[in-house]
C-alpha cells in the first residue's frame, strides 16, 4: 500500500515539474480549428471604410494576413488578384489583414501590384483571434457558412488553395 | 589582333571582378558561427550568468503577440526608422556586450530584418552579437516548441 502511495506521489510529482517546465507565461493562443466559425472583425479599411468580416457572410472568403516586408507574401499577392477576377461572380471574397506596422507602404503596394480587393492594417488582438500570426504569410479558407474550411501557414500552393476554393464555391 | 586580345582579357578580368562582388558569402548562413539556436538562447536566459541584450528586430504586431521574455522591441531593421532606433540603443554601450538580435517574420532566407541588423553592429564594432537562427517563423520555430514567450509592448 505504501509504495502504492508513493508511486502516485511521484507521477504526479513529475506531472507537476513537466507542467512547470513547459508553463509559458502568457502566449498566442492555439491555432484556430478548422470547422470553428471565423472570429469577426472590424478594422479600419486602407480606404477608410470599415471592413468586417461579417459585410462577407455567406460568401466564401479568403482571408490573407500579409506584410508588404514579407517576400513570400508578396509572391502570392498577385495569385490572389486572379483567383478574385476569376471567382468573383461565383461568390469568392479576398480580403487582406496587413501587418505592416503603418499604411503608407501598404498603400504603394496596392496601388503598384493592382489589387482588387479590399485590405485592411491588422491589430494584434485580430491576429490573436485568429490562433496567432507569428509568421507570415497565413491564409484562411473561409466557407459560405462562416466556419473555418483550411488554413495555410507559409506561401500557400495555389492549386491546391484553388481546388479548395471551388469545392467551397459549390457547397451552398 | 593584340588590342582584340587586350580587349577580350580586359573583359575578362571586369568580369571576374564582377562575378565575386556579386557571389559574396551570407555571413549568416544555417550552420554559420554568427547564429544561436532556439535552444542555446533559452538555456543563456535561463543561466545565472552571461546573459545577453536580446533585441527583436521585427514587426511590432508580431512582437505584441509574443515575444521573449527579457527581449527589448527595436522594430524592423529593414526599414530606416528600425535601424535608427538599433543605432540608438547601442549607442551607448561596450563594443564587448553580447547582443542576440532576432526577427522571425518569416522563413529564414527571406527574413529583410536580421542580416541589414547584423552588418550594422558588426559595422560599429560590436565584435560579440549573435543572430537567432528561426528557420521558419517564430510560432513555429519558438512558440509552438514550448519555449518561454510573454505578450505585450
Amino acid at each position: 500500500m505504501r509504495k502504492v502511495v508513493v508511486l502516485v506521489l511521484a507521477v504526479v510529482l513529475l506531472a507537476a515539474f513537466y507542467e512547470l517546465g513547459h508553463r509559458r507565461s502568457g502566449s498566442a493562443k492555439p491555432a484556430s480549428s478548422q470547422g470553428n466559425p471565423a472570429p469577426e472583425f472590424s478594422l479600419a479599411g486602407l480606404d477608410g471604410k470599415p471592413l468586417s468580416l461579417a459585410d462577407y457572410r455567406g460568401k466564401v472568403v479568403l482571408l490573407n494576413f500579409w506584410a508588404t516586408w514579407c517576400v513570400p507574401c508578396r509572391a502570392e499577392i498577385p495569385y490572389f488578384v486572379d483567383l478574385q477576377n476569376k471567382y468573383r461572380e461565383q461568390g469568392l471574397q479576398v480580403i487582406g489583414i496587413s501587418m505592416d506596422d503603418g499604411p503608407k507602404p501598404v498603400q504603394e503596394f496596392y496601388q503598384q501590384y493592382k489589387m482588387n480587393y479590399p485590405v485592411a492594417l491588422g491589430t494584434d488582438k485580430v491576429a490573436e483571434s485568429y490562433g496567432g500570426v507569428l509568421g507570415l504569410p497565413v491564409t484562411f479558407l473561409i466557407g459560405r457558412d462562416g466556419r473555418i474550411a483550411a488554413k495555410y501557414i507559409g506561401e500557400a500552393q495555389m492549386p491546391v488553395i484553388e481546388e479548395k476554393i471551388q469545392s467551397l464555391l459549390q457547397a451552398k | 589582333m593584340t588590342n582584340l586580345v587586350k580587349k577580350f582579357a580586359l573583359i575578362l578580368v571586369l568580369g571576374l571582378i564582377a562575378a565575386t562582388a556579386v557571389a559574396q558569402p551570407d555571413e549568416l548562413a544555417p550552420g554559420s558561427s554568427q547564429l544561436i539556436n532556439p535552444e542555446q538562447l533559452v538555456n543563456l536566459l535561463q543561466s545565472s550568468t552571461g546573459k545577453p541584450l536580446v533585441l527583436n528586430i521585427g514587426p511590432s504586431l508580431i512582437f505584441m503577440q509574443a515575444h521573449i521574455p527579457g527581449a527589448e522591441f527595436i522594430g524592423p531593421t529593414s526599414d530606416p526608422q528600425g535601424m535608427e532606433s538599433l543605432r540608438r540603443r547601442v549607442k551607448s554601450l561596450p563594443h564587448n556586450t553580447f547582443i542576440v538580435l532576432y526577427c522571425g517574420c518569416c522563413p529564414w532566407a527571406h527574413c529583410p530584418n536580421v542580416r541589414p541588423a547584423y552588418k550594422e553592429l558588426h559595422k560599429a564594432g560590436f565584435s560579440n552579437v549573435k543572430v537567432l537562427y528561426i528557420a521558419n517563423n517564430f510560432g513555429t520555430d519558438w512558440v509552438n516548441k514550448g519555449y518561454p514567450t510573454v505578450r505585450g509592448q
